[in-house]
This record gives structure tokens, sequence and C-alpha cells, in this order.
């Protein structure tokens, strides 16, 4: 396909001593990670062990107690940053707006910042909702669709934004075999092209050693171990090695 | 829930700042606006028709009594012009809209959709606040004045046909005419473009704070309604008081 696109750089991501607490039950305690520009970053780790506040504090949801956040060098504190960069969040339940039809969500953006013509929007809009597999759902509302289809709309809805930095949040947990392929395979064709940073969050193993560069373990608010898929895989850490490589027992 | 004024400021403050971009938000604004008018137009003629009634019921058999039949028209054109077309109304709207608002903001905020506005640099007080708040605050005075036009009819009618008055059209309105003035109205008219205010911008802060599920929606809207309706009576009482000339 011959399609003309905005050459964007991935940013490069660096996080310092990040701490967070909710009503007294501490959530992060101390992450530290960089990630280099264009890279795939998975970060694994058990239900509840902190992963979606950490991406909300990375895209600047979430004000940490301590530590900081810095894209380009910029902490993502400052309000100039948000607007400096294009930076997307993927939500773990899609975080559609309900009151919209699927295309206005998805263009949204687009139309928000008045970048393009309602005509152009349209186009870009069928243009991405294509690149995620959904088909005829312009003009459905989110209600109308299943748990992973509105994952696919979400994940549509941050492509528009053309993103040079993209966290996925559990991109694959609600969908097929099939589907999950397709947008792993998203993930990498997105990179290649356009060079953008994206950090997933996923339990879903086999998307992570399947698009990862590098893999960080988090568990109980502290990262267990960063590395490249391979290093992680070896890594002779109980915890780790359980969640890693954790099967039904079915007797024989 | 006077720990909260200094927020609700600070978003009134914030929306005040956003009225440049009213011009792109116009659609949103003539949408929220013909909604509170749908919502709300039928009941507030019911309302207005019968709260003109009742105030013709309660004072007028008594004036009549003292022979002061021809001041009718008058006591009940002042009462509902100035106090309780624009209260009655700012009540009703803040129970009939007021509540919408802080329940649609409040689902949106559970549901993350505020979240992903923000992630997509779009300034929620924009996109959601603003609109609301000057579609309300054009809304309201105009349903004010319709409410006193059908509340001074309402009063009439029953004037007319009770029995304890039977005072005609002509003389009522005759009264109404020669002691309400057009600055009367205005003072009505324009302490429920404050009572609008406060309603979408008390609303408005409700739901953008609200937290928990569906159980956190509801506390949201209850709040949303009863502070309004306490910060209208307290506010009533200021701009009567600074009115006062
Ligand atoms: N806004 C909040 N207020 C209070 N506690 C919170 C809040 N958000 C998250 N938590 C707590 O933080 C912990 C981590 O939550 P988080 O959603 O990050 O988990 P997770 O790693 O994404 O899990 P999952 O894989 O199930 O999505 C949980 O114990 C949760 O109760
Ligand atoms: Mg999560």
């Amino acid at each position: 396909m011959n399609r003309s696109r905005p050459s964007t750089q991935g940013v490069d991501l660096i996080v310092r001593g990040l701490r967070k607490s909710f009503v007294g039950q501490e959530v992060l305690k101390g992450i530290d990670f960089a990630v280099r520009p264009g890279e795939i970053f998975v970060i694994m780790g058990p239900s509840g062990s902190g992963k979606s506040v950490l991406l909300k504090h990375l895209i600047g949801l979430e004000t940490p107690d301590a530590g900081e956040i810095l894209v380009n060098g910029d902490h993502i504190s400052k309000p100039e940053t948000a607007a400096k960069y294009r930076m997307a969040l993927v939500f773990q339940s899609g975080a559609l707006l309900n009151s919209l039809t699927v295309g206005e969500n998805v263009g949204l953006y687009l139309a928000e910042h008045q970048l393009k013509s309602p005509e152009e929007i349209e186009r870009i809009v069928g243009e991405k909702l294509a690149d995620v597999g959904l088909n005829d759902v312009l003009h459905k509302m989110p209600s109308e669709l299943s748990g992973g289809m509105k994952k696919r709309a979400a994940i549509a809805r941050a492509l528009v934004i053309d993103p040079q930095l993209i966290l996925y949040d559990e991109p694959t947990s609600e969908l097929d075999p099939v589907s999950a392929v397709v947008i792993g395979n998203e993930i990498l064709d997105l990179q290649r092209r356009i060079g953008v940073t994206s950090i997933v969050v996923s339990h879903d193993r086999d998307l992570a050693f399947g698009v990862a560069d590098r893999i960080a373990v988090i568990g109980e608010g502290r990262i267990l171990t960063i590395g490249t898929p391979e290093e992680v895989k070896n890594f002779q850490d109980p915890l780790v090695q359980s969640f890693l490589n954790a099967d039904f027992h079915r007797e024989k | 829930m006077f720990k909260n004024i200094g927020e609700i400021m600070l978003l009134f403050w914030r929306t005040l700042l956003a009225l440049p971009q009213t011009w792109r938000q116009r659609q949103k604004v003539y949408d929220q606006f013909f909604e509170i008018g749908n919502a709300s137009l039928l009941m507030v003629c019911v309302l207005s028709f019968f709260i003109g009634g009742v105030i013709a019921l309660n004072f007028g058999p008594a004036l009549v009594e003292r022979s002061l039949a021809s001041a009718v028209g008058g006591v009940v054109g002042l009462a509902i012009a100035k106090e309780l077309a624009p209260v009655m109304m700012a009540i009703l709207i803040a129970g009939r809209i007021g509540s919408a608002m802080a329940a649609e903001i409040g689902s949106m905020a559970v549901y993350q959709e505020v979240d992903a506005l923000r992630t997509m640099n779009i300034n929620p007080v924009h996109y959601l606040v603003l609109p609301r708040i000057l579609a309300i605050a054009f809304a309201l005075p105009l349903l004010v004045v319709f409410s006193v036009l059908v509340g001074w009819f309402g009063g009439a009618v029953v004037a007319n046909y009770n029995h304890a008055m039977d005072i005609p059209f002509r003389v009522f309105f005759a009264n109404l005419k020669d002691i309400v003035e057009l600055k009367d109205v205005a003072n009505g008219v324009f302490k429920s473009f404050c009572f609008a205010l406060i309603i979408g911008t008390v609303s408005c802060h409700q739901g953008l704070t609200t937290i928990g599920g569906p159980r956190g929606i509801g506390r949201s809207v209850t709040k949303a309604v009863v502070n309004s309706i306490v910060l209208i009576v307290i506010f009533d009482y200021l701009l009567t008081r600074l009115l006062l000339k």
C-alpha cells in the first residue's frame, strides 16, 4: 500500500524513582526504566501490580508522589509537554465516548483540533478502522460493539493521533487469537513505518515475546527485571519464572 | 459542601478563560440549548401557570376584603417577576438539567472518558463544561421571561374566575402595568442569569469530581442538585439585597 504519511520520530522516555500511593496502599514503590526512541517496550506483571497506574503516570493523567518522568527530556507534568508531543493511551476498557458514534470517536482528535477537513477526517477514520480490522462500524454507537471491537476502535482512535509515543493497556486482552495477531502485527508495523515508541502492558505472553524489543516484569510495585525477551526468559527469579511459565496441571 | 467552593470558583474562572473557544464549540452550545428547552418548556409552562394562580389565590381574597381589588394585579405581577419565576425556575432547572449534567459528566469521569479526552489533549473545560454553562446561561433567563408571562396569565385567570375575587382581566393587567416596571422584570431575569451560572458550574464540577461506580454517579447527582438549590437560595437573598435601590 502506498499511503502518504507524515514521518514521525519516536520519542524517548525516562522514568526515575516513581512512587505512588492510594489511600495508604503503596502501588508503585520506586520504578526506574528508560525507553529508547522507536522501541517496543513490553511491561508484564500480575493483575493488580500497578501496570495501569504506571501507564497513567507516563501520559500525565496521574501525578506521582515522588520521582520524575521525562519525554525527550521534558517533564510530563508541565502542560507544554502534552501539547509538544503527540502521545496516545489505549485504555484497558477502551474508554470510547459513549455519546458519540465510533466514527466520531476515532476522528475526535482531528475534529476537535480542527486539523483536517471533515471529508479528510472521514477518509482517515475509515482507513484507521480498516487497519485494526473493523469495517461497517462507522455509524454504530460504542454500546453496540463487543469488548474486543471497542478495544480495536480505541486503538484506531490512538493511531489517528499519529503518535510519537503510544501506550497500550492490555491491547489483546479481549481478542480472539486471530485478532490478537492482527493487533500485534499492527504494533510492529507502526514501529517500522513511523518509528513510534510503543509501551505495551500485557499478560499475553505470545504477544509480549512476539513484539517486544525489551520486556520489563513488574511485581508488587517494583521492577523485577528488564531485558530482551531472551534475557527475561532466562532470568532466574522465582517470581518472574512463575509468572512466565504459569500453566495448567491436568491429571493424565 | 463548602470545602468545594474554592474548586467550584476555580472551575468557573477556567470557564471564563475558555470563553474565546465559544465559536468553536458553538454546535455543542446549540445542542445543549435545545436540549434544555425541549426538556423543560412544558414543565415551565405548567409550573408557572399554577404558581401565578396560587399567588392570586393567597393574596387576592385578603386584598379584596380590604377593598384593594385593584392592587391584586400589581402584587401578583411583582411577586412573580421579581421572586417566584426566577427562583422556582432555577430550582426546576437545577433538578431537571443540573442533575442531567452531573450524571452525564459523572459517568464520563467514572468510565475514563474524561481521561481519554485529556490524553487527546482536549480540555474537558472547553469540550464539556463551557458549552453546558453557556447554554444554561442563555436558556434559563429566556425560560424565566416565558415563565413570568405565563405566571401573570395564570394569576389573571384565577383572579377572574375565583368567586372570592372576580377581578376582570382588564383591571388585573391595568394595575399590573401600573406597578410592575420593566426594571423589575429585568431584575428577575438578571438573578436567573446568576442562578444559571451557579447550576452549571456546580453540576459540572460535581460531575468532573465523581469517583467510584454507579453509586458515585448517584451521589454526584444528588449533591449537584442539593448544593445548587442551597446556593440559589443564598444568592437570591444577596442579589435581591444588592439590587434593592
Ligand atoms: N484511583 C485509584 N484509587 C485507589 N486505588 C487504586 C486506584 N487505581 C488503582 N488502584 C490500586 O492500585 C493497584 C494497581 O492497580 P492497576 O489497575 O494498576 O493494576 P494492573 O496491574 O493494571 O492490573 P490488571 O492487570 O488487572 O489490569 C490496585 O490494587 C488498585 O486497587
Ligand atoms: Mg490494568
